[in-house]
């Protein structure tokens, strides 16, 4: 026993003052009780002897995954996606229950490849059932906002080597009107067609010749150059062609769609969240699948519903109502012409970026709607509810700590502090586009159906700890 | 000794890794050293410095390169370790600043080594995992913890090598520090082990009486040494204060064992050098004061029968009630008054036929433990608000069936900051004799000398041994 105790004290108060009168050094835990109704789950879990082990174990998963670009290539060969199948953000949903601007999107991807002519009966046949659609994440690819893919589309290819493990993303189209916040008209159309025929054809060729680019360390370099890897990537995109350049301008491309291909992406400050989404997909779904773990490894919306992954309870969602951003509105836009929170986006959080990096990044906070000892704030309270951090990302701000990473379930439900999200907001009604950006939160709902889940798959209380239930990262 | 050692995709920013490079080129026991990313320009340098260049790495990989004497060779890469993987301090304005709201955020925020958790006893459990999660050893005050959650608790301490103080563990004492409800001790060569918390108090105040001095008490929760839990935390004490060599003596102290839980202990006693004397209470076992008597005697001090004060008072015509803040002084006092041929009936009675109901309507002799379970769920224990006692001893002393009246007072931090201002003025206007025993040393908070003297001037026979005061007033009282 240490005889010069720093006591961690948590209760009722008379007890700590007994401490602090015989001049003991304490810390007062600012307690309250977990939320309401979840006491005996999350009972359950903190008491699973596999937990702590668990926990430490995806941790360091999430922490030695790597992300390089390896290629560039369309969805019908990377994701073996058929005529008539599309991808899209979030959890499952029905066509009946999807949002207005996740409706525009799937209605400007059939437009897209063809398969009607006009938005009418697009949506009559989606309506119809013509069509399969499931989550980008079934498939180890991540969409922002709608993250409507169909099999033209031209995806970012990510490898994890230290996993063996890839995972994709489209290529971003700009801000404005466009496809992923619900926008169908013929720009968006035309404007996809172009990156299917020009820009896709062309940044495969540039990453090829380059050989894979190390994207987990350009974040880590955009972290400490104000990028917060959600809302903010300017620092990112500039890396990123930095890169691509030489190989670009040598891969024998006409000189108008050089320059194309250059303004396209040095004019897009978003065009690197989407080699973010597909690094951060790859950090996280290194963590997933240990049996015991609370850590979470995917928030994702689809516009209707938030949706929620846990280690421990592999691919099972646990989902809730998407709630709205509390920001800021772009021109006369306002809070009713808002859609809930949309898009695969969140897994910049969900691996301790976004939200969890917004100390690194002051420029924004005015943006979406704060200030910048708000933004150091968030971010600082993200370490609480998380089971580590992150040294490959260092803040700057914070005295160059690495961001929080590994949501622990536990610690959402035991403190009521959520997961801070970093968001653009889409409009509510197909077409309309971006209509601004801020913070938002997941429903505590997800969390409560996650850790109810986590407890029904511990080992009973009553079961003596052996070995085989102590021993760690058993795979799911 | 020249060396290279890999980490695989274990990124570090280049100014850290400079920094890392020149803490370890600074020690004497390194002649060169390079902790780099393994990219083209370092392996380059790697080479440049005369080090074997290694196989199959990436720029994402973490060189090590350290050209240093041999025999300080792991606590050279040991430090690199620590250099990498040391946090930055907090600065104002930052993460340390916020409230912790759990005790994982707590205990990163300071070098703690214990937590005490007083939370409600339904989640208290998930509490104490959480401190054990993070290596601290943990007290836990709160009662009504199952015994499931106890036993699990119990285990995955002894899986981080922590002990669990608890549940409804109500005392310690770690060098000089008192946890809980403890009475102020100078340290001294007696380590107490304790499955309950006033029969550790008493020990605590009658050792200080005997001028023997506590360096420890370790509290275990009135369970531990139940069937099922099997005296989890009884060991690990046990062991613990084998290990410190400032243990002469240590004294086990608990209601009787299950006896598996009995056996187990005196299994483990063999394993121990360190003396051990044992104080199980129960029928035709020694009580608390006869147990540190013994120990007194056992590390060479001088025992004197504890003091009482208060004038004689006549025998009364009437039944005992005995109204007890600590569980265990009630228990002693029941063992005491059944083994002299009375029958008791009680809150704690084992025997359904000796129980109160649930109103605790008085039957004959009578001693409640108004800190059990079921009347301290929901509010704070009594020694803390006695207010529930008091209200009882108004009526009792109104009760024309109760002769005398047999009162616990525990002293010490935690506990209530005066108790005798309530108590002196009923004492005062009490037409019965009232007995007292007052648990508490001379530099509590509250002073036992002081509260001892305000008492009996007041008229109360006033014992500074509970079974020394419950036989006063079993004799006090009179067949009715």
């Amino acid at each position: 026993m240490d005889p010069n105790p720093t006591v961690v004290t948590a209760g009722v108060g008379i007890l700590s003052d007994a401490l602090d009168n015989q001049g003991v050094p304490t810390v007062r835990v600012d307690w309250q009780p977990p939320v309401a109704g979840t006491e005996d789950a999350v009972q359950q879990v903190m008491l699973d002897p596999r937990r702590t082990d668990a926990n430490q174990a995806a941790l360091d998963a999430m922490l030695s995954a790597q992300a390089s670009l390896v290629d560039v290539r369309p969805a019908r060969d990377v994701l073996g996606l058929e005529p008539g199948q599309f991808l899209h953000a979030g959890p499952p949903i029905t066509w009946d229950n999807a949002s207005g601007p996740l409706k525009g999107a799937l209605i400007g991807a059939v437009l897209f490849e063809g398969w009607a002519d006009t938005p009418e009966t697009a949506e009559a046949e989606l309506a119809r059932g013509s069509y399969i659609f499931e989550p980008c994440h079934h498939r180890g690819a991540v969409g922002p906002m709608a993250g409507v893919v169909s099999p033209s589309m031209w995806m970012f290819e990510l490898d994890d080597a230290t996993q063996g493990r890839r995972a994709w993303c489209s290529l971003n189209e700009g801000l404005g009107k466009v496809l992923r916040y619900g926008a169908y008209g013929a720009e968006v159309i035309e404007r996809l067609h172009w990156m299917t025929d020009v820009l896709g054809p062309a940044l495969q060729a540039a990453t090829r010749a380059t050989g894979p680019i190390d994207v987990k360390a350009i974040v880590a370099q955009m972290v400490q150059m104000g990028d917060e890897g959600h809302n903010r990537n300017r620092a990112g995109t500039l890396m990123l062609l930095k890169e691509w350049l030489p190989a670009l301008v040598t891969a024998g491309l006409d000189g108008s769609d050089l320059a194309d291909v250059v303004r396209f992406v040095s004019g897009n400050d978003h065009f690197f969240l989407n080699l973010v989404m597909p690094a951060c997909k790859l950090v996280t779904a290194a963590g997933s699948g240990i049996a015991g773990s609370t850590v979470v490894t995917t928030m994702a919306r689809n516009g209707t519903d938030f949706g929620l992954q846990v280690s421990g309870t592999g691919d099972e969602w646990f989902t809730g109502p998407a709630q709205l951003a509390d920001g800021m509105y772009l021109g006369s836009f306002g809070p009713d012409d808002a859609n809930p929170d949309i898009g695969d986006s969140a897994i910049t959080e969900t691996a301790g970026l976004g939200g969890f990096a917004m100390a690194t990044a002051p420029a924004i906070v005015r943006f979406v709607g704060g200030t910048a000892s708000d933004a150091i704030a968030t971010t600082a309270r993200m370490y609480d509810i998380c089971v580590g951090e992150n040294p490959a990302w260092a803040i700057p701000a914070l005295e160059f700590r690495g961001t929080a990473t590994g949501i622990d379930v536990t610690a959402v439900v035991r403190t009521g502090v959520l997961p801070q999200i970093n968001t653009g907001m889409a409009g509510k009604v197909a077409g309309v586009g971006q209509v601004g950006a801020g913070l938002v939160t997941p429903p505590m709902d997800c969390f409560v159906g996650a850790i109810t889940a986590l407890a029904a798959a511990a080992p009973s209380i009553d079961e003596p700890v052996g070995r085989a239930s102590g021993s760690p990262a058993a795979s799911l | 000794m020249r060396q290279v050692v890999v980490r695989k995709g274990a990124y570090r920013d280049s100014v850290t890794l400079m920094q890392v490079t020149k803490e370890l080129a600074d020690r004497p026991d390194v002649a060169q050293a390079l902790v780099a990313m393994a990219t083209e320009l370092n392996l380059d340098l790697l080479d440049q410095l005369g080090f074997a260049r290694p196989d199959d790495v990436a720029p994402s990989d973490l060189l090590i390169a350290v050209d240093g004497d041999e025999s300080a060779f792991e606590t050279i890469l040991d430090a690199v370790e620590a250099s990498l993987d040391r946090r930055p301090t907090t600065m104002a304005g930052g993460p340390g600043d916020l409230p912790a709201r759990s005790i994982t955020a707590a205990a990163r925020r300071a070098d703690a080594s214990l937590a005490l958790v007083s939370t409600p006893g339904r989640v208290a459990a998930i509490d104490a995992a959480d401190a054990l999660a993070n290596d601290l050893d943990v007290m836990i005050f709160s009662d009504n913890v199952g015994l499931a959650e106890e036993t699990r608790l119990k285990d995955l301490a002894a899986a981080r090598g922590r002990l669990v103080m608890g549940p409804d563990c109500g005392t310690a004492v770690i060098a000089g520090v008192g946890l809980g409800f403890a009475n102020v001790v100078r340290p001294g060569p007696v380590g107490i082990v304790a499955a309950s918390g006033t029969g550790a108090q008493q020990m605590l105040a009658l050792l200080d009486g005997a001028d023997v001095g506590v360096t420890y008490c370790l509290g275990v929760g009135g369970r531990d040494l139940s069937e099922q839990v099997s005296g989890r935390s009884t060991l690990a004490a046990l062991d613990l204060l084998e290990a410190d060599d400032s243990v002469d003596l240590i004294v086990l102290l608990s209601k009787t064992p299950a006896p598996a839980s009995a056996e187990r202990v005196s299994e483990h006693l063999w394993s121990l050098r360190t003396r051990v004397i044992l104080g199980y209470l129960g029928p035709e076992q020694p009580d608390v004061t006869a147990t540190a008597e013994a120990a007194v005697t056992a590390v060479g001090g001088h025992w004197l029968p504890p003091p009482r004060i208060g004038g004689t008072a006549t025998r009364s015509r009437g039944y005992v009630r005995g109204l007890f803040v600590g569980g265990t002084l009630c228990e002693e006092a029941r063992l005491i008054a059944t083994a002299a041929g009375h029958r008791v009936a009680s809150n704690i009675a084992k025997d359904a036929a000796d129980r109160l109901d649930e109103h605790l309507t008085a039957r004959g002799h009578t001693f409640i433990d108004f800190g059990d379970d079921q009347l301290t769920s929901g509010r704070p224990h009594p020694m803390i608000d006695p207010s529930l006692r008091l209200q009882r001893l108004i009526a009792e002393l109104a009760d024309r069936a109760c002769g005398v009246v047999l009162l616990d007072v525990v002293l010490g931090h935690g506990a209530h900051p005066d108790p005798a201002a309530d108590l002196v003025p009923v004492v005062r206007a009490a037409a019965k004799p009232l007995v007292v025993s007052l648990i508490g040393t001379r530099d509590d908070p509250q002073g036992s000398d002081d509260t001892a003297r305000r008492l009996a001037d007041a008229g109360a026979i006033v014992h500074r041994s509970n079974a020394a005061a419950t036989r006063e007033a079993l004799d006090l009282a009179a067949k009715p």
